[in-house]
């Protein structure tokens, strides 16, 4: 054991004994990039180019997810909660307290808008789905309304005000044109309360809520008593996040029925699913050009450099010093280029960010290891084998230009 | 004299073409299926943003409000409007009939459940399953199968002619029933084919075939709604201008674009005395995602373009690069600086013509493998981008080599036989 590190030492020693000096190997290193500054800067510009797409690219795969589930969040609610009743039918009253419970288990990560649904009827006796909502919560939620005026949300101060002015509602277009076809205030009247109704807007959606007349929650509990039987919730995150936001909305509330609306989901998950394998088929295609840019001009250049190796190797370099020298001379270059693309190409994708999402990519650092170690894999790779070629031919054939 | 130097450098330099050959084939290859996966994702990504439902609402014109909360309709049944059955074809017969994916049509009808000692109300909702429709000579099957793909069974789907219905999840789970029970709706005794999954309101539902609905009602041919699913294109300002407004050649501008409100426009006209409107959370939303995806690929096909053209560039450059000494011989022999360049070039042009028509085919096949693995759909390429691949490549080849033949033809032709550059 001791003889064989003893005898170890002495190989070292002799070793590097005929190695030159270490500031030697690093003035070679530095003077063969100054001496060849073309050769080496469009060498170095190849390695920069491609880092930078990679590292655009996988930032995009990465981030795509997130911007495109924010899209889908203008969809509106993926997830509703709906009051059970003992029967287990629809429509019972949530909770007072459940609109807050909401919030407090979202913390941020997405919004929610309650509901209060009754049928009242107007003056001539028609059926009308009165419904009560917070307008700031649903405006939020539900983007693609299409409203002429969101009524204000100050409730009226005092008692003969509203009962002169009207309280201020949100009419649906159908709802409009027959309750209030002329845009004045109307009653309404629901178990012998009545309520005189002003239209502030008009709502337009193409679905149920064109039907529908649309009361701040205050003036809607203050006039019917009923509190909301449904909450709808617009939970941000990816699949899992949202399965984990539904089953903790269940525990909050238990008298609630929380349920995925599976149309949404659905669509967002399919869709989401397609463009990422789309965009990993580009970023490898991509990739996969740009890192053999990378080594057919990196061979070109480490074979243009065939007389420097000949001559070191007829001065008696041994062949491991000299793959040791290309290897280190690429790994420098590697490491220089991939840190240099990383960085443009962090911007590449913070300017894409910004002109087809409206919101910058932010960098993800992860991706740093991955360009770093591709990059130095791609320009070892282009040193070594030239130089394993070269290796076995005479340096006086390569010195006499054969 | 310059063919045959072209065809002599081809027969001798085999190895050194090749490789650069190569160079400017995988740069097509890539270019060509980003080209076509670019073209094509717009209308890929409009079919699966078809999953999330129908984006067009048909319902009569002189229709009464809808008084339905959480799937109970409310309205009496002898008031409003129906539109005919019989008129539902004709939506395959409007001028964007090959948009139309799908349609479905509705006829909610309330009735009472059970019997005599334990009745509740429900809705029986009447709709086409995949029905065999035909308008003229096509025929097609349509139904919400289609357009409602996020309807789930546990059981069989019932036939469109039968007396079989679907009964809603909850309202399974409240009478214990499961499929191949019979219940009582209406007084008719009816075989439940399956379970009904939907994540809404038609859980609490009996879902039937529309003519079953239609015979319960008593009404033949009613129907109160249908909903239409179509590749639309997004909306902008053009799409929102009022089409009684404009004049003729405007007009047809408009009528003849896919938007979500030229489509419905077109419906209303099909059917007699209805009204079509845009289902705005799906028509609107699916024009911004549509919008930001091919926005996205575009500027991928960019990066891919652009990556691609460096990588036969750089490999031109060190093709030239490498044949030094042939340009000092040719120049000691007594060549021009023009005579040399325009071999050079000719080469260029010839490999990129060669490995332009390679690359592209081969693109072709990689759009189309990609096209089949991730879409399950064919992406063909339009056989006009192949004069506009072949210039392209041809132009990227030239810039590629124009450098390193700019100083191929400059250096001393003294140096370059001694190999001293």
């Amino acid at each position: 054991m001791n003889a064989s590190i003893s005898h170890r030492a002495q190989e070292l020693a002799a070793s590097r004994a005929r190695v030159p000096h270490t500031s030697m190997f690093f003035r070679m290193l530095v003077r063969a990039a100054v001496l060849r500054r073309g050769r080496a800067l469009s060498a170095l510009f190849a390695m920069v180019v491609a880092a930078a797409v990679a590292t655009a690219m996988l930032n995009l795969y990465v981030d795509v997810q997130a911007k495109l589930q924010r899209e889908f969040r203008n969809y509106g609610a993926n997830i509703i909660l709906a009051g059970r009743d003992g029967a287990g039918r629809d429509g019972a009253s949530l909770p007072a307290d459940a609109p807050a419970r909401v919030d407090s288990v979202l913390a941020g990560r997405g919004i929610a808008a309650p509901f209060a649904l009754i049928v009242a009827r107007t003056a001539e006796g028609q059926p009308i789905v009165v419904a009560g909502t917070d307008f700031e919560r649903v405006r939020r939620l539900d983007k693609w309304w299409s409203v002429s005026n969101w009524p204000s949300e100050t409730p009226t101060s005092r008692a003969e005000d509203a009962r002169e002015m009207g309280h201020p509602g949100l009419i649906g277009v159908r709802a409009m044109a027959a309750v209030a076809p002329k845009n004045q205030a109307f009653d309404l009247s629901f178990q012998g309360h009545s309520l005189r109704v002003t239209p502030a807007g008009s709502v337009r959606t193409g679905a149920a809520e064109d039907s529908r007349i649309y009361l701040s929650l205050a003036d809607f509990e203050a006039w019917t008593g009923v509190q909301p039987s449904t909450i709808e919730v617009a939970a941000s995150g990816s699949p899992e996040e949202v399965a984990g936001i539904m089953s903790q909305l269940g525990q909050a509330i238990p008298e609630s029925d929380v349920r995925p609306v599976r149309q949404i989901m659905e669509g967002e998950a399919r869709v989401l699913g397609k463009t990422r394998a789309t965009l990993l088929a580009a970023a490898t295609l991509i990739i996969l050009t740009a890192a053999l840019c990378v080594l057919s001009t990196l061979m070109g250049w480490v074979f243009d450099r065939r007389r420097d190796f000949a001559i070191m190797k007829a001065l008696g370099a041994p062949g491991r010093l000299l793959s040791g020298f290309f290897a280190a001379e690429a790994a420098v270059l590697g490491a220089t280029g991939a840190l240099i693309g990383f960085l443009l190409g962090i911007g590449i994708a913070a300017w894409i960010g910004r002109v087809n999402f409206h919101a910058p990519i932010s960098p993800r650092w992860s991706v740093l290891p991955v360009v770093l170690a591709g990059s130095m894999a791609v320009t070892l790779l282009s040193a070594i084998l030239p130089i394993s070629l070269l290796r076995r031919v005479q340096p006086a054939a390569i010195l006499r230009g054969e | 004299m310059f063919v045959r130097l072209v065809y002599e450098s081809f027969r001798r330099q085999k190895r050194r073409k090749l490789l650069a050959g190569a160079a400017i084939t995988l740069g097509v290859t890539v270019a060509t299926a980003m080209i076509a996966v670019a073209t094509d994702i717009g209308d890929k990504i409009n079919r699966e943003l078809r999953t999330i439902g129908a984006n067009l609402v048909v319902t009569p014109q002189e229709d009464s409000l809808d008084v339905e909360i959480g799937g109970v309709n409310l309205k009496p049944p002898t008031d409003g409007a129906y539109l005919n059955e019989a008129d539902l074809p004709k939506i395959k017969g409007i001028f964007w009939h090959n948009n139309i994916t799908g349609f479905a049509p509705m006829l909610p009808v309330s009735v009472a459940l059970g019997r005599k000692s334990d009745q509740q109300d429900v809705t029986l909702l009447g709709t086409y399953f995949a029905k065999r429709v035909s308008y003229g000579r096509d025929e097609f099957t349509t139904g919400v199968r289609s357009t409602h793909p996020w309807w789930k069974v546990a059981g069989e789907w019932p036939e469109d002619s039968s007396q079989d219905v679907l009964l809603g999840e909850r309202l399974a789970t409240r009478l214990g029933d499961k499929s191949g029970d019979e219940i009582t709706v209406a007084g008719r005794e009816l075989r439940v084919s399956g379970i009904l999954s939907t994540g809404g309101a038609e859980d609490d539902e009996v879902v039937a075939p529309l003519g079953l609905a239609q015979e319960i009602l008593g009404r033949p041919g009613a129907v109160r709604r249908v909903y239409v699913s179509a590749l639309t294109k997004p909306e902008d300002a053009f799409a929102r201008r009022d089409p009684k407004g404009m004049s003729g050649a405007i007009y047809d501008r408009w009528y003849c674009s896919p938007y979500p409100q030229s489509i419905a426009f077109q419906l209303a006209e099909a059917i007699p005395h209805s009204h079509a409107e845009q289902i705005r959370q799906v028509a609107q939303n699916e024009g911004a995602v549509l919008t930001r995806i091919e926005g996205l690929i575009v500027l991928i096909t960019l990066a891919a373009l652009f990556a691609s053209a460096l990588a036969v560039s750089a490999a031109m450059a060190i093709a030239i690069f490498e044949r030094r000494a042939e340009v000092g011989l040719m120049k000691a022999l007594g060549a021009g600086k023009l005579a040399v360049a325009s071999i050079f070039f000719g080469e260029a042009t010839l490999l990129a013509l060669l490995g332009g028509l390679a690359g592209f085919v081969a693109g072709g096949v990689l759009a189309h493998q990609i096209g089949h693995s991730i879409f399950n759909s064919d992406i063909s390429i339009a056989p006009i981008v192949l004069p506009v691949i072949l210039a392209i490549a041809v132009l990227v080849t030239f810039a590629g080599s124009a450098l390193a033949i700019r100083r191929a033809v400059g250096m001393d032709p003294v140096f370059a036989l001694r190999g001293e550059l």
